[in-house]
């Protein structure tokens, strides 16, 4: 029988054992209905997902729902919005209790003196122009001044059809103000023309992120593996979709035969009462669907099967190192 | 049969459940090595073991409680969980 200690040299075997017990159980919250921004083709609002539920505003019971969810073994949570930083005191109820991420589009600095050792995932979309198009400002000129060598943040850098040849730019860019990055593609859910992948992008897409791995392993937290899977949408022979998806709301799903998922995951709505299907649009295609954490998860919940070869356990320690940098769970 | 028979009976019998339930590869019962770590060596997880412990529980008709699962790491662990509660 194929096992870790007998694929792995010391070296690996090591890496393993520093994340083989970390035991990550995340859920997601819609910290707020609002943004200060609106772009094209978030999922958020073009899903209809800031209507569904009413924001809680009791801080109150905000903490004791907190405390309930660590009862039920959530290790992480992963604060979305809207955009969370207008509701900083909702922040806190979780940060004062959980492990926290805290994804934003960087307007608004999140106090260090508040949060100090909170992950902040800032997101971009492009360069200035695509930025422009997108979302109706460069947030970069902002979120780089407010967050310009802040440890405990990194830029989100979702990559458009049209960022194809121009990457490097912005991890440069992102490397000059001393912040790490992560890759993850659109999934243009408001069909935007032009922003939607066609195949040869997607090839192309995929050898551009593997350069700039390659090229600035300082800045780029990422791994060639989670490349592979992101942009073909195959593991180990298998598609990716509903029947696959790991990020499914626990209570929601009755899928049969129910895949490897992540144990006990919800994604709750703003009142922290109803629930969304999953980590993401509530009407996006799965066949489509291209949310990053969802591809990573998909490897992570994969364990067994990827302990057939030494390569295949490796690409998923290094997809699971990945995971747990961007989550604070290891250093950089 | 002796305490040390049944308990080598039960051990087998768990390793059979799980090659055949885990469609595991590569390894019979008679080398199944009854202390090998199944969560960090062979990469069961606790969907795995939910799914074994199915088959366990209407074969020996005991119940296995989910907040059990962390104890159960070996398939000497569970032989003996599994010998504890058909005793009780
Ligand atoms: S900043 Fe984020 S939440 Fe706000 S509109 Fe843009 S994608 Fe949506
Ligand atoms: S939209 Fe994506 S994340 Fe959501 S269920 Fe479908 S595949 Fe999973």
């Amino acid at each position: 029988m194929k096992t870790v200690s007998s694929l792995l040299d010391e070296h690996w075997y090591q890496r393993y054992k520093k994340i083989s017990k970390l035991n990550i159980r995340s859920s997601i919250y819609d910290v707020t209905n609002r943004c200060n921004l609106r772009c094209k083709g978030c999922f958020f609002f073009s899903s209809g997902e800031h209507e569904v539920a009413r924001e809680e505003m009791d801080t109150r019971k905000r903490e004791a729902f907190v405390d309930k969810e660590k009862d039920r073994g959530v290790n992480l949570a992963i604060l979305i919005g809207g955009e969370p930083t207008l509701c900083m005191d909702r922040i806190e109820a979780f940060y004062a209790r959980l492990p926290t991420f805290c994804a934003t589009n960087g307007l608004i600095k999140v106090p260090r003196n508040r949060f100090p050792d909170m992950m902040v995932g800032i997101s971009l979309w492009g360069d200035a122009e695509a930025e422009k198009i997108l979302r109706g400002k460069d947030t970069f000129a902002v979120s780089s001044k407010n967050y310009e060598g802040d440890l405990y943040a990194y830029y989100l850098y979702t990559i458009t059809p049209r960022q194809i040849g121009k990457t490097e730019h912005i991890i440069r860019k992102i490397e000059g103000v001393g912040v790490k990055v992560h890759m993850q593609l659109l999934s243009n859910d408001e069909g935007v023309d032009g922003f939607s992948w066609q195949p040869e992008e997607l090839e192309d897409i995929r050898s551009e992120m593997d350069d700039m791995l390659d090229r600035y392993p300082n800045t780029v937290i990422s791994s060639k593996y989670y490349h592979e899977i992101i942009t073909t949408g195959k593991m180990m022979g298998r598609t990716f979709g509903w029947m696959e998806c790991p990020s499914v709301t626990a209570p929601l799903d009755n899928r049969e035969p129910c895949p490897k998922r992540l144990t006990n995951f919800i994604r709750w709505a703003s009142d922290l009462k109803t629930m969304h299907r999953c980590c993401t649009s509530e009407t996006r295609d799965c066949s489509t669907c291209k949310d990053g954490a969802a591809h990573m998860s998909w490897v992570m919940v994969n364990k067994r099967d990827h302990i057939r070869s030494t390569r295949d356990l490796q690409n998923w320690i290094e997809v699971y190192e990945m995971f747990a940098k961007l989550y604070q769970f290891i250093p950089w | 049969m002796s305490t040390e028979t049944n308990l080598t009976g039960t051990t087998f019998r768990i390793a059979q459940i799980m090659i055949d339930v885990l469609k595991l590869e590569d390894v019979t019962p008679e080398t199944f090595d009854p202390d090998i770590d199944l969560v960090d060596e062979v990469g069961i997880d606790s969907m795995d073991l939910a799914t074994v412990a199915l088959v366990v529980q209407d074969e020996y008709a005991i119940r296995i409680d989910e907040d059990d699962y962390p104890k159960l790491t070996t398939i000497r662990f569970i032989s003996e969980y599994v010998e504890k509660k058909v005793a009780a």
